[in-house]
């Protein structure tokens, strides 16, 4: 048991650290974000200096084979990139959703020639992607899409809405996941597409999200023609591509969302507390929290390392990012929450000048809600946990061997 | 990055496995359960010390088999697993761990070998009623090479052969090795929630003893055992964990209600999964603990500390979801689910409640911060 690199590990830890110094800035605060500086489009412009650097100097599609234009090299350098690139202001999210989730996809499924249309360009960051999966009545249970693609000669004209999808109005395309045929069992005939996003018939409208952001959009789609040789995978097949994209997005390794036990611990120790006398860090009902926050954390820290441990024997990755969200939206809004209501009448104010930590306690508690929804639910994530780890039966199901049109929907 | 046993080291665990799975198991537990007589399985008692288990972490010198600590946290996951009804936790990860941390080339040489060969069964007392002990608490004296005092509950305390205790010595505490075989001591045999392992009250009347370190010193080093022994008992917790959560997902899978497996509806489901994220939560924080106390870095006290309040939170969560997963027949006295509720509360409040390591934690957080 060591926490040390391999010394091939060590050595690409020390060419990723050489790229990093001298094309980003170091952080100076765990809070440090260029984005909150800059505005949009000079945010977005920077990111795609950025990812073109990365790219070239081969620290882009780490784990992608090298006739991709990566590097062939298992998952553990990946992370160890992603670990190092955590310690700059590095305008990396931007891409995260089109490498880590739709250009695998692409590849996976895709003819040479769309591929080699596609791939490269994304990989330098020219072409940003979006997934569009949720619907309104298709969240969780993603396969009742009712998007629908119809035939019509060497094109699909496609119809429909989909929800909250992240980075839709700033993607040049979308991988769609649509229905081709509503008299089949609902996960045998939806179908996957590369969509672009500026074709005709593309509408995207942002959502207003009650954290005050804008990051996902609502998108419309009026008679849009996709090309087949834009079909990923087979027609009717969509549900296991769709399998295969989810599955990619294990691989990414997440990060912390806001302030975590580190950030209420500086905190506590500043303000008084409101129910016994002395500093907030002296109460004995905080400090008993305050140790429950540490040990989830810490918990899932490690078993993060255990991960780590597995992918640099080789092995997949498991469900514990599963464990991660179950874990981290909840104790992220706990912490918000307590810290707020720690501060009494006060903790209402939410301006970043008079507000602890410039307001991130409040942000954090005004996103944990979407953070227990975003990526799958807290409830669907337990579900995966008791099926696919602890091996219990599946749910039983209203919609098996029942044509999709005839699947009762509600409202 | 290795943040993972060895291939020996899972061997090893795989053995131990095997070998409870014959030796030990709910059968065993229940047969000290059921005889007021006896505290411990002697018969188990006498494998385990033939299997060099209890001086795995014993010099060879010593008549130990001389194997590192993490050797030791894989044994201590298998024997919490099995709910073995013997000494072990206080004889091997308090006892012994005192003896070698503390104890004299001498005092070593003359108890190690015995321990080690499951001749000497120790235990560790701290406590002298209901609430924490502390310093200025503690009313037990040690004098003139006598002691005197109360400790009560001692945890294997009626079988132990020898006991280190703390007791006040001048002004400052220290430990003290005493033969519980004297005439000078009483137990007095205590009915627990736990009745697999043996408890006592021990009273001192002028027993004789000797110090276990420096004069003074008793309180720091009895900190410093409860750290190591907090990682190994965190193990056996993840064990006792993972045995619930096993009983409960076998039995989600054949019982049926409804027409259908229970384990099929959502509300068993997330209770297991929520098992799951415990147990993986608790594992995770005693690799770090276990890392920790086997290369004895500085970041052992903070280390035990998220072990031991992690593995209590897991241990009693999966233990009380495992009854209620059995529904009615979780709540007899045929089904085994109640021999690891009763455990989980023993290791639990053993080495200092939940709520003191909560506390210990954030102190030493706070300790990490101030330099």
């Amino acid at each position: 048991m060591d926490f040390n690199d391999t010394p091939e590990e060590a050595k690409f830890r020390a060419e990723a650290r050489a790229f990093l110094e001298a094309n980003c800035k170091p952080k100076q605060a765990e809070n440090d974000r260029m984005s909150r500086s800059l505005k949009p489009e000079e945010y977005m412009k920077a990111a795609k200096v950025y990812q073109k650097k990365k790219a070239e100097a081969g620290f882009a599609g780490i784990t992608w084979a090298k006739e991709q234009g990566g590097r062939g090299l298992p998952p553990i350098y990946s992370v160890i990139f992603n670990q190092e690139e955590a310690k700059f202001d590095a305008p990396s999210g931007v891409f995260s959703i089109g490498l880590g989730m739709c250009v695998p996809t692409v590849i996976a499924f895709a003819s040479d020639e769309i591929k080699n249309r596609y791939v490269a360009k994304s990989l330098q960051g020219e072409e940003i992607w979006c997934q569009l999966f949720s619907e309104p009545g298709a969240g969780s249970d993603v396969a009742a899409s009712k998007t629908k693609a119809v035939r019509d000669g060497d094109d699909w004209i496609v119809n429909g809405q989909k929800v909250w999808t992240t980075g839709a109005h700033f993607s040049d395309f979308g991988i769609v996941l649509a229905r081709t045929n509503p008299d089949v069992e609902k996960h045998k005939g939806l179908t996957m597409f590369i969509v672009d996003m500026k074709a005709p018939g593309v509408e995207v409208r942002p959502i207003h999200q009650m954290s005050g952001g804008r990051d996902f959009n609502e998108v419309y789609f009026t008679d849009v023609r996709i090309k087949d040789s834009h079909r990923l995978g087979e027609t009717g097949m969509g549900w296991n591509v769709a399998l295969v994209t989810l599955m990619n997005e294990r691989l990414a390794v997440g990060g912390s969302y806001g302030p975590d036990y580190k950030e209420i611990f500086e905190f506590a120790r500043g303000i008084n507390s409101p129910t016994s006398d002395g500093p907030l860090i002296k109460n004995e009902a905080f400090r008993q929290k305050l140790a429950d926050w540490i040990v989830r954390a810490e918990g899932y820290k490690l078993t993060k390392f255990r991960t780590m441990t597995a992918l640099s024997k080789g092995q997949m990755p498991g469900p514990e990012n599963a464990i991660g969200k179950v874990i981290n939206a909840n104790q992220m809004m706990d912490i918000g929450n307590t810290a707020i209501e720690a501060q009494d009448h006060y903790g209402i104010i939410n301006d970043p000048e008079l507000a602890a930590l410039e307001g991130a306690f409040h942000q954090s508690y005004m996103f944990a809600p979407g953070l227990r929804i975003a990526g799958g639910t807290d409830e669907i994530l337990k579900n995966i946990i008791a099926e696919r780890v602890l091996g219990l039966p599946q749910d039983q199901r209203a919609d098996k061997g029942i044509a999709f049109k005839d699947l009762p929907t509600g409202r | 990055m290795n943040f993972d046993f060895s291939d020996d080291q899972k061997s090893l665990k795989d053995q131990a496995r095997k070998f409870l799975s014959e030796k030990a198991g709910a059968k065993v537990t229940r047969g000290v359960l059921d005889n007021a007589a006896v505290s411990f399985d002697e018969t188990l008692w006498r494998s385990v010390a033939e299997m060099g288990w209890l001086g795995a972490a014993i010099p060879e010198e010593h008549g130990g088999l001389g194997l590192g600590r993490l050797e030791l946290c894989v044994l201590a996951e298998e024997l919490g697993r099995a709910a073995a009804p013997i000494p072990f936790s206080s004889t091997v990860y308090l006892f012994a761990e005192a003896l070698m941390l503390a104890g004299s080339d001498a005092q070593k040489a003359a108890h190690l070998p015995k321990v080690a060969a499951g001749d000497t069964i120790g235990c560790f007392a701290t406590s002298e009623g209901p609430g924490l002990a502390t310093p200025s608490s503690i009313e037990t004296t040690f004098s003139g090479g006598v002691l005197n005092g109360v400790k009560i509950p001692v945890t294997d305390g009626d079988c132990a052969h020898y006991a280190v205790v703390t007791a006040k010595e001048g002004a400052g505490v220290s430990l003290v090795l005493v033969d519980l075989t004297q005439a000078g001591v009483t137990r007095t045999t205590l009915k627990t929630l736990d009745p697999t392992r043996g408890h006592a009250k021990l009273e001192f009347k002028n027993a004789k003893a000797e110090r276990l370190g420096a004069a003074g010193q008793g309180w720091e080093l009895a900190e410093a055992v409860l750290d190591r022994a907090a990682v190994l008992i965190a193990f056996e917790q993840v064990g006792g964990s993972q045995a619930c959560m096993e009983m409960a997902l076998d039995y989600a899978k054949s019982r049926y209600a409804f027409s259908r497996p229970i384990g099929s509806f959502q509300a068993i489901k997330h209770k297991l999964a929520d098992m799951y994220v415990a147990i993986e939560v608790a594992r995770s924080n005693a690799y770090y603990g276990a890392w920790a106390l086997s290369t004895e870095a500085a970041e052992l006290p903070f280390a035990a500390a998220a072990s031991r309040v992690a593995a209590s939170d897991a241990y009693y969560l999966c233990s009380k979801e495992n009854i209620q997963t059995h529904g009615g027949m979780g709540f007899t006295w045929e089904v085994d689910c109640h021999l690891f509720f009763r455990r989980a509360k023993l290791l639990a409040v053993q080495a200092g409640a939940p709520a003191v390591w909560k506390e210990k934690l954030v102190k030493r957080l706070e300790q990490k911060n101030a330099a």
